[in-house]
């Protein structure tokens, strides 16, 4: 797959402009709905440091991404701007500071540019950590959280019992 | 085709119009219920923990859209546009039975005291502070009623601080949880006076109803057993049951029509398929809720009325409130989740009134059972918001948290409300509802308080460690939402008299919350519907000189 990291220059402007070559082409290329396959990379990145894996499933196996790209599509269209904008200048940042793609970067060094994303852009951070959450530990039925992965690690009992008599008491997990 | 004419049209089918609908049909008289929302069943549960009532980031469950219902919100950021689903848009819900579709089915009587805030506290600063001009023991018989025909379950022998009742609850509490067990040793500990949460809910078969089966999707959810009880499962199948009563669902009331002599001949209404619809009556009652029945008669322009019908003092739309929500949360060393629903079990009433200093108080109870991604706002400040120990901290705690939160009583504020947005319309071309205004300073104070006191209470209870949440003074409403026409003699500081009807025309009727002067320290939807019965029967002795079945003989 192209990818549009390996001839774009480091710096704003080109990841802007970037993002523009990306909209035309992903018609053909993105198995995403509104992301390109670009985007889609670095919102998993994000959002695996917002909620990483560590002996239960992060946010990437979990698959938030994928929560996140069907909601912007439907309840979210009003925020498709701030994630393609939101996403363009966490990149540029990246390549700015580190010279790489934020992706690309080691976990350590994604910490430390999404704490400075969260001053410098504070809404859109506010935004995907929000939706974040939503696709870690909501319902899997808006697709995250795969495999119910959140609910097994809190021990929530599901599916629900239905029809349960009201004395009677369920043991905890 | 002109529609039959009524005698009277009610718009909105939730706490206020369910009953009124209700007293209304069986009394015999012709009936018409306007509904904006849809009526869900029992099957409509979803159970869905990002789409429903109570979290709503990916829309509200019942109602309204997003689409086609925009409000404007003026706050210290502008004016803006708000949509349904966010919560600064101050919803309730838009569905037969309304917010009691959907609610946590808390069944508060107010204490004496609710009802005389001026005369208990004096002139508070800044604030409308005022009495009723009811007391509750004119109210008793009509909770009374509430309770016995909807259906009430708790204990509330041993709250020391309730007014008095003639009968008990209807039926027994719920079985403690265990939050409950954990909580009620240490209140007492304390010298507080805990007991069995009042609530619109079977615990047993009630009504041709069956008992709640205590599951975790309760409120912000359709009770999928129907064992909660709201006007749409009770007093509006009696109504129609009646063959006098006609619910329309789907129907967004446009304005009031006023006569020459501005007295109402009845709605104008877009119906399900977005028709322009007259529906003459005579009588109108207005059942909307405290933002959109305040919108409603602000709409509704005559020569007599050029600023809004009951207008003439500019007292509609003024003194928008709800409750503060003050709240702490207290993290123990064992499991204090057991997956028995709904969660709230126990109240205390020690710190609604009495309150060094304060002029009110509320009552303070543990919270419904969080779902997890309502978990994250249980999350402490202390704890890092995202990344490796915030999610360490979630995984470790999510079953080992109460949280113990209440209403707080809010001191009217005459600059909340809410007006008839100049420009901005909605789907059907209706000028939409413009919030502005914020909290009084005071009730935050008393919130600092009470979240104080149920901090101490988690700490007695052997919570390891403690937060507390306080509110931000931003303007109240939502869905204790009220006092927006508010009740009194005077008709230059009220909207309606003693009876609910509007001061300046003598066929029109506000019966919600919007009636409230003052909102009480608890959940609304009791006081709603007790006030309903009595103004219903208020209504048909008035108009048609007979006797309300509400009275007790």
């Amino acid at each position: 797959m192209l990818r549009r990291r390996t001839f774009l220059g480091a710096g704003l402007t080109a990841a802007v402009a970037g993002t523009t070559i990306s909209c035309a082409g992903r018609r053909g290329g993105s198995p995403w709905r509104f992301f390109t396959a670009d985007e889609a990379r670095t919102v998993e990145a994000i959002c695996e440091q917002i909620i990483p894996a560590d002996r239960d499933p992060g946010a990437r196996e979990a698959g938030v991404v994928n929560y996140i790209d069907i909601q912007l599509t439907r309840h979210f269209r009003r925020y498709q701007k701030a994630y393609r904008e939101g996403i363009a200048a966490v990149d540029a940042m990246s390549r700015q500071r580190f010279g790489k793609a934020f992706e690309e970067l080691p976990a350590g060094q994604q910490v430390e540019l999404l704490t400075e994303v969260e001053k410098s852009s504070r809404a859109f951070f506010e935004l995907i950590l929000a939706h974040a959450r939503q696709g870690f530990y909501g319902d899997p039925r808006h697709g995250g959280n795969r495999n119910m992965a959140s609910w097994k690690m809190l021990g929530l009992p599901y599916p629900p019992v239905r029809g349960r008599a009201p004395d009677i008491r369920p043991e905890a997990g | 085709m002109a529609l039959k004419h009524v005698k009277a049209v009610i718009v909105g089918a939730g706490a206020g119009g369910g009953v009124v609908a209700k007293e209304l049909a069986t009394a015999g008289l012709s009936v018409v219920v306007l509904e904006r929302g849809k009526w869900y069943s029992a099957a409509d549960c979803r159970k869905d923990d990002l789409r429903n009532q109570r979290t709503t980031v990916l829309g509200n469950g019942f109602g309204p859209d997003d689409e086609r219902n925009p409000r404007v919100l003026v706050d210290d950021q502008g004016e803006h546009i708000v949509y349904p689903s966010e919560s600064s848009y101050g919803n309730n819900a838009a569905c037969v039975g309304g917010g009691t579709f959907s609610y946590g089915a808390q069944a508060w009587r107010y204490l004496e005291k609710d009802f005389r805030m001026r005369s208990t506290y004096g002139e508070v600063a800044g604030s409308t502070l005022d009495d009723w001009p009811i007391t509750y023991s004119d109210l008793e018989p009509f909770y009374e009623k509430a309770e016995q025909e909807l259906g009430v379950s708790g204990d509330d022998s041993n709250n020391v601080f309730k007014a008095p009742r003639r009968k008990p609850l209807p039926m027994p509490p719920l079985s403690p949880n265990r939050e409950y067990e954990i909580l009620s040793p240490a209140a007492k500990r304390l010298g507080l006076h805990p007991f069995d949460l009042p609530m619109l809910r079977n615990s047993v078969p009630y009504g041709g109803r069956r008992a709640c089966m205590r599951c975790r999707w309760c409120v912000g959810f359709a009770c999928e057993v129907s064992a909660r009880a709201g006007t749409h499962n009770t007093v509006i199948p009696v109504a129609l049951a009646t063959g006098n009563c006609e619910l329309r669902t789907g129907c967004m009331t446009r304005e009031i029509l006023l006569d020459d002599r501005g007295r109402a001949r009845g709605v104008a209404y877009f119906d399900a398929g977005g028709r322009l619809q007259e529906q003459t009556a005579d009588l109108v009652v207005v059942c909307a809720g405290a933002v959109e029945s305040a919108r409603l008669l602000l709409n509704t322009r005559h020569r007599l009325f050029p600023n809004g019908l009951g207008n003439r003092y500019d007292w509609v739309g003024r003194n928008l409130q709800g409750h503060t929500y003050p709240a702490a949360v207290g993290l123990f060393e064992h499991d204090t989740y057991d997956d028995i629903g709904p969660g709230a079990s126990i109240a205390i009433c020690d710190f609604n009134h009495g309150n060094p200093g304060l002029a009110g108080g509320g009552m303070l109870a543990n919270e419904f059972i969080r779902l997890p991604y309502q978990f994250m706002g249980q999350v402490p400040p202390f704890v890092p918001r995202w990344g490796r120990e915030h999610k360490e901290f979630v995984r470790s705690a999510y079953r080992r948290t109460i949280c113990v939160m209440g209403p707080v009583q809010e001191m009217p504020v005459f600059s909340a409300r809410v007006q008839a947005d100049p420009k901005v319309k909605d789907y059907w071309g209706i000028p939409v509802a413009r919030l502005s205004g914020g909290k009084h300073a005071h009730t935050i104070e008393i919130a600092r308080f009470t979240a104080a006191k149920a901090e101490q209470w988690l700490k007695e209870a052997g919570a390891v460690k403690t937060w507390q949440r306080i509110p931000a003074a931003n303007l109240s409403g939502g869905q204790h939402q009220a006092g927006t026409c508010r009740m009194g003699n005077d008709p230059k500081t009220s909207v309606v008299n003693r009876d609910c009807r509007i001061h300046e025309v003598d066929n029109v009727y506000v019966i919600d919350a919007s009636n409230h002067v003052t909102n009480g320290g608890f959940n609304p939807v009791l006081t709603i519907l007790a006030n309903a019965y009595r103004a219903s029967g208020k209504l048909l002795a008035a108009q048609f000189g007979m006797k309300g079945s509400g009275v007790r003989s």
